[in-house]
């Protein structure tokens, strides 16, 4: 198929940034979209321009890297997949398909459509773990028994692989799916009951500092997710918040 | 030559580990934050290293080339993770553990490291408890487990089919804790570009901050490389498209011994090709050969109107279809370990009964399976005469609560539904066993300088076991480093924080900066991905599945043949002082370059089959194992370590033998 691809490029994180028109063509529908990026980036190689930026590793959607905002939709049309997993036959001969960078306050682009995601890592550090040292006398892992209920709702709160779609799907930007996720995965476990108050304070001071908006119960985050998780883990955070609130310390 | 010391402590084998700690020497509390550690690489080896030094108060710094310590390959890990605990009472052990290790890496893992790793497991997995990984647990509250191949027992603990996910945001959590409290300096989106050597020791890095391209020093008084493996010089392969082995091969110019290059790991259940555009090959779990019967058609003629599109798999009789797996190994059929899953299906389509356009594909065929659980069901509903669609509707759910996910992602990549048409499966790079040799200290043979995880060669021989390879990456970073490297960073308490301003670190800056302005200034005519594809055919065709003599021999020339042209005509656009991947990736792809000849040249060294390192020269001739693989333990009981010496062809073999005193060498059977 032949396509018409309106991509954004941006030199640097002061330069403005402009949409400029791309064409390619004899893409195969079995093409992964950013195997059709890759023959656009060869194509641009080959004519001396510089290949467009944009980040990707795994390929296999878990590393939560690639970030496009692609025909307005956050990792594209299809539900329940990253841009890698975005695949061509989603499109038809003749489309023009339009391709930004995740569009959010909290992250700046770096260029064209890579953004600067720290404000994840920075959040993650105000109380997204556990204070347990290293070492081999730790108690037996079957000591403390957990509900297999817990334990299946923490791990579908823990497959957030931090991409930043909720965000950038998020009329307001708010990061609340993503924080929330973490704070009900370690609220849902035994082990991470003890520091449960001061995380969800700390990781919420924190969501706020960055510039993350409020969340206006809209929805779309979820929609976008790849990894399915759900609204529910942000009603878990505001409880948390609100226990919080409730304690002396 | 000269023969290598691992420094393997004396004593029985399940003594060494407890008796070595007992007489290491140590670095007291107020010492440690004197002393900086550098760790390069932030996946489950580095990751868990990086947490655990900052936790015992060393200072740490820290490198990843992605935008997060979370997004290293290990991630990307479905299966599990081994550990000896004996929680399903079915006669499991350290020991046990240890000999499956052994005996699955083809007798060529030295014994001492592999019995520190089976120790260390079960601490692995109450450490990820207690970090808050949640693993799958059963109704009573307690950590379910499972099989995986080559073993007797359930001894694989696993979060859904993302166990490595969760592993690594256990190890990441840990870090950011330290990064929160001062004591590791997290450098993301930067890559380690050489080591810097000062007397002899490793004493820091050269870096390039990946945003910027500015060219940074970075000092210490140990350096950890933690940077994974080198599939990607097949070019396709399972790993990330950034997945890379120039940390590694940047210290083995620098004097670090490159050991056992050739064992590498081919998947047997990948996705297949379907383009010259592909850029990367999507693992199916080995789970799924636990129902999916293998197979291609027994004619040539059915083979080729598959190949041409002109029939379908379903059209084809029972009796015209080859299950060769079963055919050759009766007693192990579809199960038999991934070494001889891969070589199988290479020898089917090189015969030319490949399924897909490319003619490089089986089938991993559901129908079977599908129709025994219908029926099994029907029997359990109590639906007596049940119907064909009835039993088939039946099977199918049974076959989706087990490997719904797996099914649907093998359809969102190739659209076709493998509940009604058999997967097509070709095997596929995955793991390199290989890597740079270290001692049982960990280190390598540049003092201070330390390699873990699948970026060393210690542990899984020629061929690694499922659920392994998380096992030892944590083993590394989280129980055995922490301790070995205190050992050696006692006699730096006097020492001082390390100098960036020396001459040592301007020679070497020096030589990355020209590397840098000469692909920026080459101007060539061909981009760094047209070398890499032509690299990764040639090793892919030569020293892939099968290699032999004249094969290695060609590879060596070609590889070098096109390294050459890479150096005349590659062609950088951009600039050195921006993000420029294209850049990054000509670094990368001109260490692939050398890896790959000095990869060859270990091929064709060991001329025998063991593992993943298969010699056409090396099979069976005559019994019941006729045509299968032949080790040689007379002659190729050892480790190769390569020196480097300019070119890769130059390499200087070193050899570590291999004892083993409580494991018997056996030929593996699984007929």
């Amino acid at each position: 198929m032949n396509l018409t691809l309106k991509i954004w490029r941006q030199k640097g994180p002061q330069d403005k940034g402009k949409m400029v028109d791309y064409k390619v063509s004899d893409i195969s529908e079995h093409m992964s979209f950013l195997e059709m990026m890759d023959v656009l980036n060869e194509q641009l190689v080959n004519s001396g321009e510089e290949p467009i930026a944009f980040d990707h590793d795994c390929r296999e959607g878990i590393c939560g890297m690639c970030s496009l905002h692609i025909n307005g939709e956050a990792h594209g049309p299809d539900r329940g997949i990253t841009t890698c997993q975005l695949h061509m036959r989603m499109f038809k001969d003749g489309d023009t398909i339009t391709i930004e960078p995740w569009r959010a306050k909290a992250f700046p682009v770096i260029k064209d459509l890579v953004v600067d995601r720290t404000a994840f890592e920075r959040i993650q550090q105000a109380g997204g773990y556990i204070s347990v040292n290293t070492s081999g006398n730790t108690q037996d892992a079957n000591a403390t028994p957990i509900s297999k209920h817990a334990a299946d709702e923490a791990m579908d709160a823990a497959a957030c692989i931090g991409c930043g779609a909720c965000v950038a799907s998020c009329k307001n930007s708010s990061a609340m799916l993503f924080v929330g996720a973490k704070v009900s995965q370690f609220a849902l476990l035994p082990q991470g009951k003890v520091e449960a108050a001061d995380r969800v304070r700390n990781m919420v001071a924190q969501m706020d500092l960055e510039g993350f908006g409020n969340c206006t119960n809209t929805g779309a985050c979820e929609v976008e997710c790849p990894k399915g998780i759900t609204l529910e883990n942000i009603a878990r955070m505001n409880r948390e918040l609100f226990k919080a609130s409730l304690l002396k310390f | 030559m000269s023969v290598l010391d691992p420094k393997v402590p004396e004593g029985p084998i399940k003594d060494k580990w407890t008796t070595y700690k007992d007489k290491i020497n140590l670095v007291n509390p107020a010492n440690k934050r004197h002393i900086d550690i550098i760790v390069v690489g932030t996946g489950l080896a580095g990751g868990s290293a990086a947490a655990t030094l900052a936790e015992l108060g060393y200072n740490v710094k820290a490198f990843a080339y992605q935008d997060s310590p979370r997004r290293a390959h290990s991630i990307a890990a479905q299966g599990g993770i081994n550990a000896a605990k004996n929680y399903m009472g079915d006669g499991d052990s350290v020991y046990r553990l240890f000999y499956d290790t052994v005996k699955g890496g083809d007798y060529r893992s030295r014994e001492a490291n592999v019995y520190r790793l089976a120790e260390v497991s079960s601490n692995i997995i109450d450490q990820c408890v207690a970090q808050g990984v949640p693993f799958a647990r059963d109704y009573g509250g307690l950590l379910d487990n499972r099989s995986f191949g080559g073993v007797l027992v359930s001894r694989t603990f696993y979060a859904k089919g993302q166990t490595g996910q969760q592993l690594l945001l256990g190890c990441y959590s840990a870090m950011n804790r330290q990064i929160a409290r001062g004591k590791i300096d997290m450098y993301n989106r930067h890559e380690m570009l050489d080591v810097v050597k000062i007397d002899g020791k490793a004493r820091g890095i050269i870096a390039r901050n990946l945003i910027t391209g500015e060219i940074e020093r970075h000092s210490a008084h140990a350096v950890v490389i933690a940077t994974g493996g080198y599939g990607n010089v097949y070019f396709l392969s399972t790993n990330a498209m950034g997945s890379n082995a120039t940390a590694a091969w940047k210290i083995h110019k620098k004097g670090a011994f490159f050991a056992n290059p050739c064992f590498t790991q081919i998947h047997p259940t990948c996705i297949p090709r379907s383009g010259d555009y592909q850029s990367k090959l999507t693992l199916m779990s080995e789970s799924l050969r636990n129902d999916g019967r293998i197979w291609v058609p027994a004619k040539k003629e059915d083979a080729k109107a598959i190949q041409e599109g002109k029939l379908k798999p379903t059209e084809i009789a029972e009796e015209n279809r080859d299950y060769y797996l079963e055919r050759r190994y009766p007693a192990f059929g579809n199960l038999v370990p991934r070494d001889v899953a891969s070589r199988a299906a290479k020898e089917r389509c090189d015969a030319g009964y490949g399924v897909n356009a490319t003619g490089e594909a089986v089938y991993l065929d559901f129908a079977a399976a599908i129709e025994r659980y219908g029926k099994e069901q029907a029997k359990i509903q109590g639906i007596a005469n049940a119907s064909k669609e009835k039993i088939t509707k039946l099977g199918e759910a049974v076959i989706e609560a087990k490997y719904g996910n797996l099914f649907q992602m093998y359809e969102k990549i190739v659209d076709e539904n493998p509940y009604k048409t058999p997967m097509m499966i070709y095997p596929a790079t995955h793991y390199t066993m290989g890597g740079i040799w270290v001692d049982y200290n960990l280190m390598t043979t540049v003092p201070g300088l330390y390699c873990i995880g699948e970026a060393n060669f210690s542990d899984h021989g020629a061929n690694r076991l499922g659920a392994s390879a998380l096992m030892q990456g944590l083993a590394d970073g989280y129980f055995v480093l922490p301790y070995t490297i205190g050992d050696y960073l006692a006699d730096d308490i006097r020492t001082g924080a390390i100098p960036t301003d020396t001459k040592e670190f301007d020679e070497v800056e020096k030589e990355v900066k020209d590397k840098i302005d000469f692909f920026i200034n080459n101007k060539g005519t061909k981009s760094v991905d047209h070398f890499h594809k032509r690299l990764g055919k040639v090793m892919w065709d030569k020293v892939g599945m099968s290699r032999n003599e004249k094969g290695l021999k060609e590879a060596m020339a070609e590889i070098k043949q096109i390294r050459e042209e890479f150096w005349k005509d590659v062609k950088v656009p951009g600039s050195a002082n921006e993000m420029n991947p294209e850049l990054e990736k000509a670094g990368r792809v001109a260490d692939f370059l050398e890896l790959g000849e000095l990869f060859a040249k270990d091929a064709l060294v060991r001329a025998e089959s063991c593992g993943g390192h298969f010699r056409e020269e090396s099979v069976e001739l005559e019994g019941e194992q006729k045509g299968e693989a032949k080790r040689n333990d007379k002659d190729y009981a050892f480790v190769s370590a390569w020196e480097y010496k300019g070119e890769p062809a130059d390499a200087v073999l070193h050899k570590e033998e291999l004892e083993f005193k409580d494991i018997e060498l056996k030929q593996r059977s699984y007929k």
